[in-house]
């Protein structure tokens, strides 16, 4: 049993966990992510690392409500408890001196975004940051990457803050302006990643992307989470989650990901009927 | 003297008409009686001059003493038979399931010759169960510890035999699995109606019982280092398997409804998504379902799609039924329940829908040309056969690989071309220390023989940490 040591609303559909990992504490690397089960008929969920601490020997998990089990995880409350946590999965982001990175947060994206951009910064590379959401309600880690970037752009669809549009109308505009940008790493929806691989595709600019396939395992067992990367089929679990963003194909990774819309829907539709 | 049965006494099963309904075991095994008179048919061979052992033991990978449980349990001394069987075996109620015995022990057997070996599977499974449903489990005395730690990683059947052997041994076993629970294929791969998850579970902990710690959710290389490892334990035994799923690299393979083998039973067995809503996570089955290969994997999918509610199942294989890897008795299971067989013919692209769900296989014929290195006559493709087979869900069952991702981390360990570990016939590898046995050093094989090579390999162990010399060169 993992403990939740504490937890906190982000925004209304946006909850951060703290649990007891001290394992994966030690070994958590920005880009990686963990497995996690709820209770014995739970599902393997894999979601990506926020942040960890070897001290206090926890890992940092953040989950946008989107289906049952992460209704269901976003019900659990500090002092409860998750029956398996393992971790921590998939290849680290490679962090370098690279010079100019860009780093581009959509949705909950911008969780995984968070540890990624303090490791850039932490080795010297200058970071500009670009986070968006639908809403200024739900925007996250905005003060904290204010903190480790030099610069910090802020998106939403309708205006509520900071540009009216899309972070790759930001990202846009940065490239045009900007000397030089070394790297960028984009991670959100998988509609956004596409728009900014498709963006940044003709200057060449080296962009990963984290996808975020279905997966089962999450070791390299099942295949659940294959994915189309320069015409290869890779794992995203082993061989991921970060790939180059111009060589992979997007169409395959949106139509796998709705490979159990219905029964997701059915899901719910009970987890609503038990609650009643 | 009254004359002796020719066959085996039949064991009782789950009716035809009910069992393709649920995933409930098929087989019912033996009462009592049944079991005494299928004793009775044993012959007590004696071994042969200049052999250790008796025919059928010489088939057993893991040696137990066959004539003598079978006598014990011909007298009715049940428990004096479960102790005979346990004390070689550590998982004798899996063993008594899925052991291949017309390849092990009852391919050995004298009776075999002019009628039906001595069911000795059927034998093994019902002091198995005897034992654990009525006597209870009696942990054997151990030795004093020796003070000695080794790590298992893994905790398939390679893994827990180890582990069992080096505890019974004296030594201190810690067992590392990645996934939520242990057992490796036995509780991924091996559906229910083969072998219920229960008595996977309970044998584990019977095991535990013998000292053995067992630490799941662990991936050795990511959670906890392999250096780690060799700081913390006099020995490492590395049984991680073949668990990386074989594609085809065909066209269409990524389209929605196509699963690896590994990834239907996965969601099936270890997540019990036949449960679904009940259980989280989710299976869809379309109408027509169709399994490439024709191994026991194979007849697993095919048998659990009819379980799931199937209207077809189809098993596609490039050779013949003579050719096809599966036992001869799973391909009959999976004929009597209705799984439809194409031989000769192997998918070559898959056409999908504009959703991106497969909707057909193109399929081509294969006939069968001269013998090739495995000595089975080599499918050799026939020109414009193509023809279109209408599917709405693949399973791709055409064996695993071992599972790369601990090899990368242990530098110096020497693999072949295939991925699996080379390790002399002790199970010791490259690496000092380090001792490797299962499907990860003998590629896509049976149950009984990993737990073999885990058992050799614990006895290798036993020996280098009495007394430690020089690594060979392996």
């Amino acid at each position: 049993m993992y403990e939740i040591v504490s937890k906190k609303d982000l925004t209304p559909t946006i909850k951060q966990f703290e649990i007891r990992a001290p394992e994966v504490a030690r070994k958590a690397r920005p880009g990686q992510f963990v497995v996690l089960r709820i209770d014995e008929k739970g599902e393997r969920v894999p979601l990506t690392i926020q942040d960890w601490s070897t001290k206090r020997g926890t890992v940092t998990i953040v989950v946008l409500e989107a289906g049952k089990t992460t209704k269901q995880l976003n019900s659990l409350k500090a002092g409860g408890s998750l029956l398996n946590f393992i971790g921590p999965l998939g290849k680290p982001t490679e962090i370098k001196k690279y010079g100019a990175v860009v780093c581009v947060g959509g949705g909950v994206g911008t969780a995984s975004i968070y540890p990624i951009a303090r490791a850039m910064k932490e080795v010297g590379n200058k970071v500009i940051t670009i986070i968006g959401a639908r809403t200024k309600e739900l925007l996250i880690f905005e003060k904290d990457l204010e903190g480790f970037s030099d610069e910090l752009h802020v998106t939403t669809d309708d205006g509520s803050k900071g540009h009216h549009g899309f972070v790759s109308d930001v990202l846009k505009k940065i490239i045009g302006e900007s000397g030089r940008i070394d790297r960028i790493v984009a991670i959100g929806p998988v509609l956004m990643m596409k728009v900014v691989a498709d963006l940044t595709r003709p200057s060449g600019i080296k962009t990963i992307v984290s996808l975020n396939p279905i997966m089962v395992d999450g070791t390299g067992m099942c295949g659940c989470c294959r994915v189309e990367v320069g015409g290869e089929t890779k794992f995203a679990c082993v061989d991921g989650p970060e790939f180059d963003a111009h060589q992979v194909n997007f169409d395959i990774l949106l139509a796998r990901n709705k490979r159990y819309l219905k029964e997701e829907k059915l899901a719910m539709e009970r987890c609503r009927i038990g609650e009643e | 003297m009254a004359e002796m049965r020719k066959k085996k006494v039949p064991m009782p099963e789950q009716p035809l008409a009910e069992r393709t309904k649920n995933f409930r075991e098929v087989p019912l095994g033996y009462t009592p009686e049944m079991a005494v008179e299928e004793a009775k048919r044993c012959l007590q061979c004696k071994p042969k001059p200049g052999e250790k052992y008796s025919s059928c033991v010489i088939g057993c990978p893991v040696e137990v003493n066959i004539p003598a449980f079978i006598l014990a349990v011909r007298e009715g001394k049940f428990d004096e038979a479960i102790k005979i069987v346990k004390d070689k075996n550590a998982l004798p109620a899996v063993c008594g399931r899925v052991c291949p015995y017309e390849n092990q022990c009852e391919g050995r057997c004298t009776l075999g010759v002019k009628s039906e070996p001595v069911g000795i599977g059927r034998l093994e499974r019902f002091v198995a169960d005897l034992e654990r449903e009525k006597l209870g489990f009696k942990a054997p005395k151990l030795p004093k510890p020796t003070g000695k730690k080794v790590a298992v990683v893994g905790s398939g059947p390679a893994g827990l035999t180890a582990a069992a052997e080096l505890a019974k041994l004296g030594h201190k076993v810690t067992v590392f699995e990645a996934l939520h629970a242990p057992g490796g294929v036995l509780v991924y791969g091996i559906p229910e109606f083969r072998l219920p998850k229960e008595i996977v579970r309970l044998e584990v902990e019977y095991i535990k019982t013998l000292g053995v710690e067992l630490r799941t959710d662990v991936v050795v290389g990511k959670t906890i280092t392999t250096d780690e490892l060799f700081a913390e334990y006099d020995a490492v035994f590395v049984g991680t398997g073949a668990g990386l799923p074989n594609f085809m690299n065909i066209p269409g393979e990524n389209l929605n409804g196509i699963y690896s083998a590994n990834e239907f039973l996965t969601r099936i067995n270890l997540m019990k998504a036949y449960e679904f809503p009940d259980y989280d996570t989710p299976i869809t089955i379309g109408k027509r379902v169709a399994t490439i290969g024709a191994g026991n994997v194979s007849m697993d999918c095919a048998r659990s799609a009819l379980r799931l509610g199937a209207e077809e199942s189809w098993i596609i294989y490039r050779r013949t039924e003579k050719e096809a890897p599966a036992r001869k008795e799973e391909i009959e299971r999976a004929k009597e329940e209705g799984v439809k067989f194409a031989f000769l013919a192997a998918p070559a692209r898959y056409i999908g829908d504009e959703k991106g769900w497969v909707k057909q296989a193109e399929c081509i014929r294969f006939e069968l040309g001269e013998p090739d290195e495995s000595g089975r006559r080599k499918p050799v493709p026939v020109k414009g056969s193509e023809f279109l087979l209408d599917v709405d869900t693949v399973v791709v069952a055409i064996g695993q690989s071992p599972n790369p991702l601990l090899l990368k981390l242990m530098p110096g360990l020497k693999t072949t071309k295939w991925g699996t570990i080379v390790a002399d016939e002790e199970g010791r590898t490259a690496v000092e220390r380090v001792w490797a046995g299962g499907d990860i050093v003998h590629g896509d094989a049976t149950v009984i023989l990993a737990m073999g090579a885990g058992k050799t390999a614990a006895q290798s162990i036993h020996k280098y940490l009495g007394k430690p010399y020089n690594w060979p060169h392996v």
